[in-house]
């Protein structure tokens, strides 16, 4: 038996951005011929394969098709070309957070989230306990999720998410907003489950964690897969050019550095 | 930092300014800064012990949501969440609760029963127990009403859902039709009740029309709830034609006025005619009626307010519908995987 666990070929990912929404607007931009629309590839010709267990650490400036790409792998997004396989329960935290149901109470939400990542009413039964009490929200469990602050959220979401015994676990840039000790537990919990063969995709600007994490690191730039290897070298890859003094020499630019 | 972001926006072309390499102008001088800002954004911890090896019982397999309806029923523990959890969040801050959707239709029923039983009593042409005759219309109505727009709304309204987790989509649209069923049943209930104590007498022929009547009823609202639930995230108008449309379909079923009336109308204006039950839904109101209505009646009584046809055109309707829903399907699978860059 192969053990190939998640198999990317040839991915590319378009985005249509509509500029005029209404008929009125629309009429107006049509006789100015301006574009109604642009289309924009946020991942481009992407392949790779990973087998299972390995961790791989996916970094990039951000805008650079990350999160677009855990989509595409997870299933929320189709790719527009190009072919994605994966292998077992796919579980994570992709972009802003869980898909929380905003009216529904976190017990709710639990359950919904439980189900639709393919865990059975007995399963979540089961681990119902376990999960409250590592995401710590307490006594906020039947208050509805929007009343939740950034950090409850992502606790509630990571913790249901990294306890559905999945084959693959994704995990974007969420746990950014999370405090220091959660962080660490989340991070604990994370090579607790990479221990047990778990393949991992953890997206992260933090070089000492992808170190410590990750075993293989993928590059994206704009959309463009350009490195995939070791880790250091890809590291190393993502800030250092051959050319270092032409980059220098293009002066300052801002750094668009939030998420 | 925002305000920077937005400058950059306005001009838009240059963002994606890139060599063949896909690299971004300073894009390495980005990084590095990026990189030395979050360095230790986050805490360090080591791997414990060996790896394990994990057997992964599986194929490989496309990981996005295939299978349409059929797989929605398959997973009938999360439809069942999900069904419970819309139910009780459309009732979460109501004192009277699931009353509210007894209410309306009771009292819709009482004005049009004054209006079209009381005051324009000779105008209905004469329909015996037009109580029965107008409940039963008004009943499948709203099953269908309600399915029809609260399926248009439900991938806009559970986007938070659509955007995040991978579910077979069509489970949206699917719950709307569960919970119009959920509020119908009740009613239906008492629309049984109704028939037995003016005096309801049993024939096959009536149980098949009936079953036929909601077999369209279900395949044409599904078809609709598919369609047009996916044009709504395109296109917020379409939950607003819908509205419009539900208004009038009340007007546009036999339910306040005879058949017979419309036999008449049908002679001098084949083409009225052939366009009023050209709609699913006042074929399926007539069939249920023959279920329901009919048998309160002495045979010759209703001989006149079906017409002769009306097997079929049932089935006939109900092919045209299955066949509708196929494309439905077809449709919503090809939007569908717009769904999240547009919500
Ligand atoms: N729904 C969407 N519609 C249009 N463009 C999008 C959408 N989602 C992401 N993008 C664009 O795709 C690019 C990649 O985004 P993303 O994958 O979120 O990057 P990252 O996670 O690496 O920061 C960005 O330029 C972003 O603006
Ligand atoms: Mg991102």
């Amino acid at each position: 038996m192969s053990r190939d666990s998640i198999v990317v070929e040839n991915v590319s990912k378009d985005f249509t951005m509509q500029y005029h929404r209404t008929l009125k607007q629309m009429a107006v931009a049509t006789m100015r011929r301006l574009p109604l629309k642009e289309t924009f590839r946020a991942v481009n010709d992407v392949s790779f394969t990973v087998e299972q267990g390995e961790s791989i650490g996916l970094m990039g400036l951000n805008g650079s098709g990350k999160s677009t790409l855990l989509k595409l792998i997870n299933g929320v997004m189709r790719p527009d070309a190009g072919t994605i396989h994966t292998r077992g329960r796919i579980a994570g935290l992709i972009a802003t957070g869980a898909g929380f149901h905003p009216q529904l109470s976190g017990r709710d939400n639990l359950y919904l989230n439980g189900a639709i990542l393919g865990m059975s009413e007995a399963e979540i039964n089961r681990k119902f306990d376990e999960i409250v009490d590592f995401a710590d929200i307490g006594k906020f469990l039947d208050t509805p999720v929007s009343h939740y602050s950034s950090g409850m959220y992502a606790r509630l979401g990571f913790s249901i998410a990294i306890h559905v015994d999945a084959d693959i676990f994704l995990a974007d840039e969420v746990l950014a907003v999370g405090d220091r000790p959660f962080k660490k537990k989340c991070m604990a919990k994370m090579q607790e489950v990479r221990r047990q063969g778990t393949t991992i995709f953890y997206v992260s600007h933090a070089t000492a964690s992808v170190r410590s994490m990750c075993d293989r690191v993928l590059v994206l730039e704009s959309g463009h897969l350009n490195f995939d290897g070791d880790v250091e070298e890809g590291i190393h890859y993502l800030q250092y050019d051959d050319d270092e003094e032409t980059n220098e020499a293009l002066g300052d630019a801002e750094l668009g550095a939030d998420i | 930092m925002r305000a920077a972001n937005k400058s950059a926006e306005a001009k838009k072309p240059k963002r994606h300014q890139t060599d063949e390499f896909g690299r971004r102008r300073n894009s390495k001088r980005k990084a590095r800064k990026l990189l030395e800002k979050k360095a230790d954004s986050m805490p360090v911890v080591e791997l414990a012990g060996p790896k394990l090896e994990r057997v992964v019982d599986a194929e490989l397999v496309d990981p996005a949501p295939s299978g349409g309806i059929r797989e929605v029923f398959r997973q009938t523990y999360l439809l069942r969440l999900i069904v419970s959890r819309q139910l009780a969040q459309m009732y979460a801050a109501s004192l009277l609760g699931l009353l509210w959707s007894y209410i309306q239709p009771a009292l819709r029923f009482a004005v049009y029963f004054f209006v079209f039983g009381v005051v324009l009593k000779n105008a209905h042409g004469g329909i015996p127990n037009f109580a029965l005759h107008l409940f039963t219309g008004m009943v499948f109505v709203h099953y269908f009403t309600e399915t029809w727009s609260g399926g248009t709304k439900s991938i806009w309204t559970n986007r938070a859902l659509v955007l995040k987790m991978r579910v077979p989509r069509e489970i949206f649209p699917v719950t709307s039709m569960m919970v119009a069923a959920y509020h119908t049943g009740p009613q239906v209930l008492i629309l049984a009740i109704s028939c037995a104590v003016i005096g309801w007498h049993f024939s096959f022929v009536g149980i098949l029309a009936g079953l036929l009547g909601l077999a369209i009823l279900i395949t044409f609202s599904m078809a609709l709830a598919l369609i047009f639930s996916a044009l709504n995230v395109f296109f917020k108008d379409f939950q607003n034609i819908v509205q419009t449309f539900t208004q009038f379909l009340h007007f546009l079923v036999p339910m306040m006025y005879a058949y017979s009336m419309l036999a008449k109308l049908g002679a001098h204006h084949k083409w009225a005619y052939e366009l009023y039950f050209a709609n699913p839904v006042a074929e399926a109101v007539m069939l249920l009626q023959r279920l329901f209505w009919a048998p309160t009646l002495e045979p010759k009584q209703y001989a006149k307010e079906f017409p002769p046809d009306l097997w079929e055109r049932g089935f006939i309707m109900l092919a045209a519908c299955l066949v509708l829903l196929v494309i439905a399907q077809k449709f919503f699978a090809r939007l569908e995987g717009k769904f999240p860059e547009r919500l």
